[in-house]
């Protein structure tokens, strides 16, 4: 799920305008796009690459790799099944709002298959200095640099903050893995830690998670076996509970998914937690000397 | 979206017997209803749990204790909803009480059965003291529940295959309303043999209430106070908090960061506002909003572009303020997407210059909260 130079990505949704600006935005940094989706203009050429009616007629000519959608939430599911059919590998899949029934069904669609889902509701994913698939700034030098500190992130804007946090006190990225904010997704935190954990480009992890579920419970179990530092900061510890806070995942119900859990079983399996953002970067500090 | 139970039992019908009911308003209408139904239990109607133990629940024999029971229970308040309406919903003679549901499950990404025969507890209750008795299927979405999933889950447990009936009925429905839980407990087998719904809780995706016209007519909606009314209308997420500091920011997870670094530094945050996603460009209805609401005497306004961009949003902001002149101190962060051309237009137009470190902005806002005074 770390994105490198050499994989092919093609864009469902190309033509639209916020196809259109991210594509851009992602070739220029470097990332592979091999063609783009979109049933009425298959046949001409955006962004300088071919569109094509669907991701099955893209792969007979345009293998790749990756398949990203810039598509609505009605269409997420028929999108995602066409780039699973056509054999992509990992689906990145950034739409907010996916009914949850439809996201079951591209979960099993994807298991069957042997492919990954990323998301839904992720910003994507950056590996600064090779490309990222998504809606991130990845093309903006004072948030991304090439580094070794790995980043998980539920959440776009809080993801890129540390980032920038890190950038800040002196650390890149080996890459920044955006999970997504709904209760349902394909990647989890535990996915996403194993994966930076394997990364021989990965010294230590930033994970940045929030209220809601229990992946920050589920990835604190693995982390206290890791040989790398891993470092958190969870949102969501001023929030009131019983109240969906902007993502359907970051919602409390009794004592489940508080922030107290998360922050008990994180520092319970060693990974220090981060009062506010600026503290990740000295966390980190501290944890890869020691 | 929540259900009452009363209008959950209207949408299960087809799938699993319910006793017979009637919805009352007053104590008078459940005094007839007992009347013609025969003793029966009266039951507030309220989308929270605990009811039973919150007195919320009880069983009567005749119409003068139904007219007891529900002056009783008409103007409770339970889990923070105030008792409007009961459901008088007639005595069944139960042989055995099960637990039954079918939920969205993240642990499987797909839809989890589960059933019990130790009915009317928690299902947290029965997981932690009776775990053996807890039956689980993770179903694969594309095969479906069927009896025979149904029957191979209730293998050894000699409830009938009536009761397999019913979890395959009831996973359909789950699946036809786009449910994130269906909740049966108890789910009684009557003495008659007869599978009865004695509770129900369901819950649908808000993501899929646009595929099911009127369904969410018949849903509880959230209790909004005025402003977060107005901020649904706008298509904004707001939530109205108790604190001064004015909280405006973009993306959920940066949001709830803001909220929480305000906290950190000693204030209480006025509200939840984020303007995350498509909203980005509604940063001007936004700051109105915000600055609506009387108690607010600083506000921070932290953004972190990533697709959200942050010189749409300064935009917006900027137009506002200058619109509103409000009498009360602003501090800014803003990074990511847009960032240099929104610094620009904030010192240009505002003669503000935002902080560096969302910390020392926070920090700022707490402390000018603070010295305005109570």
């Amino acid at each position: 799920m770390i994105v490198r130079r050499h994989h092919r990505v093609l864009v469902q949704g190309i033509t639209g305008q916020q196809g259109t600006f991210w594509t851009e935005k992602m070739q220029g940094c470097g990332t592979h796009v091999v063609g783009g989706v979109n049933p009425k203009k298959a046949g001409t050429v955006h962004c300088n690459v071919p569109v094509f009616a669907s991701a099955g007629e893209a792969a007979k000519t345009h293998p790749f790799d990756i398949a990203v959608g810039f598509v609505p939430p009605a269409g997420a599911k028929a999108a995602a099944l066409d780039a699973i059919a056509a054999g992509a590998k990992l689906l990145v899949m950034l739409t907010e709002h996916v009914p949850v029934h439809d996201v079951m069904v591209v979960m099993a669609a994807a298991k069957s298959a042997g492919a990954r889902v990323v998301g839904p509701n992720t910003a994507g994913l950056v590996t600064p200095g090779e490309g990222f698939v998504g809606i991130m700034p990845g093309f903006n030098d004072r948030v991304f640099k090439p580094g070794r500190i790995g980043v998980i992130s539920r959440s776009g804007s809080l993801g890129t903050l540390i980032c920038l946090k890190l950038v800040n006190g002196g650390f890149g990225q080996s890459a920044f893995l955006g999970i997504g904010g709904d209760p349902i997704i394909g990647t989890t935190t535990l996915d996403a830690l194993q994966a930076l954990d394997a990364d021989p480009g990965t010294d230590g992890v930033a994970i940045v998670g929030e209220i809601g579920g229990a992946m920050e419970e589920a990835a604190a179990e693995y982390a206290a076996t890791m040989k790398k530092p891993a470092v958190a900061f969870i949102a969501g510890r001023a929030s009131p509970p019983g109240k969906k806070m902007g993502h359907a995942g970051a919602i409390v119900t009794g004592d489940k998914g508080s922030y107290e859990s998360k922050r008990k079983a994180l520092e319970k399996a060693g990974v220090a937690v981060a009062d506010t953002p600026a503290g990740v970067a000295a966390l980190m500090r501290q944890g890869l000397a020691s | 979206m929540n259900f009452e139970e009363h209008a959950a039992k209207r949408l299960i019908a087809g799938a699993i017997a319910t006793p017979p009911g009637r919805l009352c308003a007053t104590p008078v209408e459940a005094a007839d209803a007992v009347a013609a139904i025969g003793p029966a239990a009266i039951k507030a109607q309220v989308p929270a749990g605990k009811r039973g133990k919150a007195g919320g629940i009880k069983l009567v024999a005749t119409p003068e204790e139904a007219e007891t029971a529900a002056r009783a229970i008409l103007g409770m308040t339970i889990g923070g909803h105030w008792v409007e309406r009961v459901l008088v919903e007639g005595k069944v003679e139960i042989a055995r009480e099960c637990y039954a549901a079918v939920l969205n499950d993240p642990g499987s990404k797909g839809p989890l059965v589960l059933f019990s025969t130790e009915g009317g507890m928690d299902v947290e209750e029965i997981a932690a003291t009776r775990p053996q008795a807890l039956r689980r299927h993770a179903v694969d979405i594309r095969a479906g529940f069927d009896r025979a999933a149904a029957l191979n889950l209730l293998d050894g447990l000699n409830v009938g295959a009536a009761v397999a009936d019913t979890l395959a009925a009831l996973y359909k429905l789950y699946r036809d309303l786009d449910a994130e839980l269906i909740e049966i407990n108890p789910l009684a087998i009557a003495k008659s043999g007869q599978v009865v719904a004695l509770d129900c809780k369901l819950a649908i995706d808000d993501g899929a209430l646009d595929r099911h016209p009127g369904l969410a007519a018949q849903g509880t909606p959230d209790k909004l106070t005025a402003m977060e009314a107005r901020g649904q209308e706008l298509g904004l997420k707001f939530i109205e908090l108790d604190g001064d500091v004015g909280v405006l920011a973009n993306g959920a997870g940066l949001t709830m960061t803001t909220m929480d670094t305000v906290a950190h530094f000693g204030g209480r945050p006025a509200n939840f506002l984020e303007i995350g996603g498509e909203a980005y460009r509604r940063a001007e209805p936004a700051l109105r909003l915000v600055l609506d609401n009387p108690r607010v005497k600083s506000l921070i306004v932290n953004f972190c572009g990533a697709f959200a961009r942050t010189d749409v949003m300064a935009e917006g902001v900027v137009s506002a303020w200058l619109a509103l002149k409000p009498k009360i101190p602003v501090f800014f962060s803003v990074h990511g997407t847009g960032e240099d051309e929104a610094v620009a237009l904030i010192r240009a137009k505002l003669g503000i210059e935002p902080y560096d470190l969302m910390e020392d902005a926070v920090k700022a806002a707490v402390d000018a909260a603070r010295a305005a005074g109570p």
